[in-house]
């Protein structure tokens, strides 16, 4: 198929109808308006349920609600709006219906601002709804990576009955890249045997998220634990780049994992030996696989568009075998090579003097001549 | 302890139980089993009122039901419908989401005052400018019932309650808001009525208005909505019989039962 | 090959349909291409602008802080992106509306009066396709006729009858550029370096 141009907020709302979504209920936020307004369009015109909330609140229960009935339920929004939704996650969560919802990020804390940021790090990937649960967070770097993400997120949300998050931010949102669209999934007509579909000829199903006694809230929340291991073991997603013969590791994810492949470029020019390691589902993370990275290279440098949010995860990985330093913006400036590389050539350093070392005179971020 | 023989002969002159006539029983769409109801509450009623209407609609297998938070919370379970269990205030959202996605399904909202005319004011207020077509009934005691009697937005002027111990006082905590007077503007609502459960003559009148509501439903009308005037007896510290003359003495002049909202399509069924 | 473009206007004098432009033309001639917005309160009648990066191999970064090329369409955007064009860069000015000279002497630099010549062609909103005209002209981008053809294949439904009037200003503003064209030195904006 040929490529096209799409703008990212169009190309996920259009690869979601694709993977076979049925309705969406969203409220208006930059910047992934157009995400919902793709979905005003179209949804009408192939027979589709499209409805505009009166808030994030009300957007997050209706997708719940239809969730309930095994409709393949989505909804999207920005920060500001997530955190509103965080109610009606934990209840979604509890109460094991499936459901997809793209975040695509912006600056932070409070309105902030309409930038990009990753700085919903910490509320989608240790979740900010209350109790134990997690969802399967996909974090794309590409429009052609949000695109085959999110067409896989409707089998992954009623595989396992949870949450999929997509977690992108402004600038993917709003940028265009040529990018291949998928054909339209089939799905059987027939709903999931847990669906509410009418009491007919056997008992009530009930789906509810109250576990009154202890013992039997106990039970919800070991298997919700169970599940979330079947996840982990089966569906941790992650990239590399250069990373057989490297000495130093990036780790970064969506707009800044892809900045940071520059970075690494730049920098192996000048003769670091230097790899990216880009997790693509951010829960659960590629736990073992970064691991056994940091027991081959000498120090970990994490990029984020936030003040360190994934850096916690990264170095309770590292388990303080060897450094791991931060190099963030924030307030919605994206980190460019420039930004990563002198970061990169601290750690350098610092791991060499740390061995005793003077300062070798290879510099990440000088230009090769 | 020996646990009694069950009764089937009353008296041995009468015939014998299951010989009789059956002429009340639990409305098929009533779970059979025990609810956590206070004695005196009269949301069994309503309950019942709602399961004998969705009998006689014979809509049973294809309703949905939502239950609120407050202490009708387990209402999914005393329903012999599918359920869900919503957030607090979010059952019309959550109905929404249903209706939406499944439009043959016949679905019901079933909330209290502080679930729908508090937390919830916004998703009711949207659901009927949407013209939603759902039903949802409104069970109004003018008290937080489940969290233990405190303030609800349709607490009466100068009521005592444990978040308002000196009584409710209009310019500090604001007046008794009046849903199902306000909601009845919308174009969207096609029912919107009061009725009360304070006596057998009210109760029959709720039972007629949630059978239009639910027919409003049916119709495709739009959203119905009934409220109901209901007992707290635990938290009102009355006794059963006290607490539906409060209702009588001192709810309903401020909550007068009335129709504010009857689409022409219902005129004619009445 | 990777080349970063920034173009940059008041809103509605069409910098970022010109970027897309150049994007669809990448994308037609099987580059690696990404665009990005500006996007926000600018976009109501402020500055607005737009990053166009293309390349052999997939795009990293979408962003940069110094662009290869600058097409700057107003002053403000003249006065924000003179300073960080890279070294030996390109900066494309609309001189309708930039009176000032160009401070930078290691940068090229075409001094176009695009509205000028957007209006001897009838409509003084070419001016942003006379620029991409002359931008093209002075690099090896892309080629004109793949401009040409997105054109053809992209312009605005509701504006396809400015499809020939749009083509002559790409190639005008593309004739400009070659007619300043002092070859040694490109178009060093200052013949006297210092």
């Amino acid at each position: 198929m040929a490529k096209e141009l799409w703008k990212g907020n169009e190309a996920l709302a259009e690869a979601a109808l694709r993977a076979g979504a049925e309705a969406y209920f969203g409220y208006p936020i930059t910047p992934q308006t157009e995400l919902l307004e793709h979905m005003s369009r179209r949804m009408p015109k192939l027979g589709l349920t499209f409805l505009q909330a009166e808030s994030e609140l009300a957007s997050i229960n209706m997708v719940y609600g239809a969730a309930t009935v095994g409709a393949r339920a989505m909804t999207s929004s920005s920060s500001p709006g997530i955190s509103l939704m965080q109610e009606g996650l934990s209840y979604i969560a509890a109460s094991e219906v499936p459901a997809v919802v793209v975040d695509i990020m912006r600056g932070g804390p409070g309105l902030g601002n309409i930038q990009p940021s990753q700085g919903d790090y910490f509320q989608m990937v240790k979740t900010a709804g209350h109790g134990d649960y997690h969802a399967i967070v996909l974090a794309p770097s590409t429009i052609q990576e949000a695109i085959d993400l999110i067409y896989d997120s409707f089998e992954l949300a009623f595989k396992y009955r949870t949450i999929v998050t997509i977690l992108a931010d402004g600038s993917l949102g709003q940028m265009m890249e040529p990018v291949e669209m998928p054909e339209f999934k089939e799905w059987p007509e027939e709903r999931p045997g847990w669906a509410l579909t009418g009491a007919k000829g056997r008992e009530p199903h009930t789906i509810s998220s109250l576990y009154l006694g202890a013992e039997n809230l106990e039970k919800l929340n070991l298997r919700l634990q169970k599940k979330l291991a079947e996840i982990k073991a089966n569906e941790v997603r992650y990239e590399t780049l250069m990373t057989d013969d490297a000495e130093f590791l990036i780790v970064a994810f969506g707009t800044v994992g892809r900045i940071a492949q520059s970075a690494v470029r730049q920098a192996r020019e000048n003769g670091v030996k230097v790899g990216l390691f880009r997790p693509i589902t951010l829960w659960p993370f590629a736990e073992e696989e970064l691991m056994a990275m940091t027991r081959r290279v000498r120090g970990v440098l994490v990029a984020e568009m936030n003040a360190g949010q994934m850096f916690e995860d990264v170095k309770a990985i590292a388990q303080g075998r060897i450094p791991v330093q931060f190099t963030g913006r924030m307030g919605g400036t994206i980190p460019l090579p420039d930004d990563i590389l002198p970061a990169l050539d601290t750690l350098i350093d610092s791991v060499r003097s740390r061995n005793g070392n003077k300062p070798e005179p290879t510099r990440a971020r000088e230009v090769s001549a | 302890m020996a646990i009694a023989e069950p009764i089937t002969q009353i008296a041995p002159d009468e015939p014998k139980l299951e010989e009789m006539e059956i002429i009340y029983q639990r409305p098929e769409a009533v779970a059979e089993t025990y609810t956590h109801y206070c004695p005196g509450c009269t949301h069994g009623i309503i309950h019942r009122l709602v399961g004998e209407v969705i009998d006689e609609l014979g809509v049973r297998e294809r309703t949905i039901g939502v239950s609120p938070v407050g202490c009708a919370v387990f209402a999914y379970r005393y329903f012999n419908t599918d359920g869900v269990e919503a957030a607090h205030g979010r059952a019309p959202a959550m109905a929404t989401g249903i209706k939406r996605a499944a439009p043959d399904k016949v679905v019901f909202t079933y909330q209290g005052d502080g679930d729908l005319a508090s937390i919830g004011g916004n998703e009711i207020l949207h659901a009927c400018a949407r013209g939603e077509n759902i039903t949802v009934i409104f069970v109004n005691n003018a008290v937080y019932g489940m969290t233990g009697g405190q303030m609800a937005p349709t607490t009466l002027p100068g009521m005592v309650t444990t978040s308002s111990p000196y009584g409710r006082d209009v310019k500090l905590q604001g007046a008794p808001i009046h849903i199902t007077e306000m909601l009845a503007m919308m174009p969207g609502v096609a029912y919107a009525v009061r009725r009360s459960t304070h006596s057998v003559a009210e109760i029959r009148k709720t039972k007629k208005a949630i059978k239009l509501a639910f027919e409003a439903q049916l119709k495709g009308l739009g959203l119905g909505l009934v409220e109901v005037l209901s007992t707290c007896p635990t938290n009102w510290r009355l006794d059963p019989n006290e607490s539906l003359n409060f209702i009588r003495d001192n709810m309903v002049p401020i909550y007068p039962p009335g129709d504010f909202k009857v689409h022409d399509e219902l005129k004619k069924r009445r | 090959m990777e080349k970063s473009i920034i173009f940059s206007g008041f809103g509605g004098q069409g910098a970022l349909f010109a970027g897309q432009l150049l994007t669809y033309a990448a994308l037609d001639a099987g580059k690696h291409v990404t665009w990005i917005p500006s996007y926000g309160p600018e976009m109501r009648g402020g500055t607005a602008h737009c990053t166009v990066v293309v390349g052999d191999e997939p795009i990293g970064s979408p962003l940069v802080r110094n662009p290869d090329m600058v097409v700057a369409m107003n002053l403000p955007s003249a006065d924000k992106y003179e300073p960080i064009v890279k070294e030996n860069g390109l900066l494309v000015v609309n001189g309708s509306l930039v009176k000032r000279p160009i401070h930078r002497y290691d940068i090229d630099a075409i001094v176009i009066p695009a509205n000028d010549i957007a209006q001897d062609y009838g409509n003084i909103r070419l001016a942003n396709v006379v620029m991409l005209g002359a931008l093209l002209a002075a690099t090896e981008l892309l080629p004109l006729e793949v401009v040409e053809q997105a054109l053809e294949d992209h312009l605005p439904e509701r504006h396809k009858r400015l499809l020939p009037a749009n083509k002559a200003a790409l190639h005008e503003g593309a004739q400009f550029a070659r007619t300043m064209l002092p070859t040694e030195d490109g178009f060093r904006a200052r013949a006297e370096k210092k």
